[in-house]
């Protein structure tokens, strides 16, 4: 049994067999678990918001779904991932608060956060083989470098396995 | 220019705010009195700069089941504002609310019905009322809310509502935040939580200015 890794808010790790790599609570925020199933090597990132490029306060790479992915890739290459084998499965993205049909800018970032997500996966040509996204529940992630799967925790419900 | 620096805040903004957070939470605090008949104290107020991870640290771990009543701010104030509570604390509120009538104690101390979800949103009405009235003739600014909207979740997954509106200006949050608590841990009428003031960081600004800080 192996390492257990915590990922927190705005931030990303990688590790190699047999440690596996979490995050607890994932809101609107959005889990992005990448892993070379050749290698084993890992990657996980918790990202807040979609679009570096919109804000100016910006130097965090791990906040944002553009360079947060990107930098994940780079460090997992490091460590000796490929990124042409690279596969991804995602999480969160919730909508936590909503009233009626109406939602606003702060309200909708769930749905916004995993678009992003989807979107530069795919201009990096790195394939979703798994997702849980949306709805209106938290959810923690656990990933195991093992077996690559993604387990998920939510409240009042039994964990699931992607 | 931001008045505020979150880099670098003077001891006198943070008193500032924390006198606000002291008013706010002591009006909203005799207002759940009083709908409970019950004395209930509050805290110390406290402005708490906080990183990301730090956030849910506030009440506990990430994956603690919290009641979480959110309140959109506009007008001259925007931003947002939440009570926190445990799901018993919570149960326990409406229970004394209703008096206890027709309501079978239900068997998940984490699900709530609709008459139940309804009561803690207006109990939120209410108190979130009295905070903000406050405030704002204080400050002499308007306060426009929301309905309330209610979530019960992973405390983590809750306060990623703050830490996103507070993710696209830098890697902080700055808070208001003051417990309410009755002191009678463990009996029948436990009643503890907190009030969580995140006005955006514009808006602290106007806060101060109106205040003359």
């Amino acid at each position: 049994m192996g390492e257990i890794i915590k990922v927190g808010m705005a931030d990303l790790k990688t590790c190699t067999e047999p440690d596996s790599l979490t995050t607890l609570g994932l809101g609107s925020c959005v889990g992005v678990a990448l892993y070379d199933p050749v290698t084993k090597v890992s990657g996980l990132l918790h990202l807040m918001l979609p679009d570096s490029t919109q804000i100016k306060n910006n130097q965090n790479t791990a906040k944002f779904a553009d360079t947060g992915i990107a930098e994940l890739c780079a460090q997992m290459n490091k460590k000796g991932a490929v990124q042409s084998r690279l596969v991804a499965k995602i999480a969160g993205g919730a909508q936590m608060f909503s009233f009626g049909s109406s939602s606003n800018d702060i309200m909708s970032v769930g749905q916004k956060n995993v678009e992003a997500t989807k979107k530069i996966l795919a201009k990096m040509g790195i394939r979703i083989i798994a997702e849980d996204t949306g709805l209106n529940y938290g959810r923690t992630i656990i990933f195991d470098s093992v077996t690559g799967k993604l387990r998920i925790r939510a409240v009042g419900k039994s964990d699931t396995e992607i | 220019m931001s008045k505020i620096d979150l880099n670098d805040m003077s001891s006198m903004q943070y008193d500032v705010l924390r006198e606000l957070g002291n008013i706010g939470a002591g009006n909203a605090t005799t207002a759940l009195s009083q709908m409970l008949n019950a004395k209930v104290d509050i805290g110390v107020p406290q402005v708490k700069l906080l990183g990301f991870d730090e956030l849910p640290t506030i009440i506990g771990s990430e994956e603690k089941v919290m009641v979480g009543i959110l309140l959109m701010l506009c007008g001259d104030v925007d931003g947002i504002m939440m009570f926190l509570m445990d799901p018993h604390v919570a149960k326990n509120l409406v229970n004394h609310l209703m008096g206890g009538c027709g309501m079978p104690p239900s068997d998940d101390e984490n699900s709530f019905n609709d008459i139940e979800r309804s009561a803690i949103m207006e109990i939120g009405n209410i108190i979130a009322g009295a905070y903000l009235r406050s405030l704002g003739e204080l400050t002499n600014l308007t306060i426009d809310v929301s309905i309330p909207m209610l979530q019960v979740d992973m405390a983590a997954a809750i306060l990623d509502v703050p830490a996103i509106q507070f993710g696209k200006i830098g890697d902080k949050v700055l808070m208001i935040e003051t417990a309410f608590d009755d002191e009678k841990v463990g009996k029948e009428l436990d009643i503890r939580g907190y009030y969580i003031l995140v006005p955006e960081l514009e808006s602290y600004d106007k806060i101060l200015s109106s205040l003359g800080v």
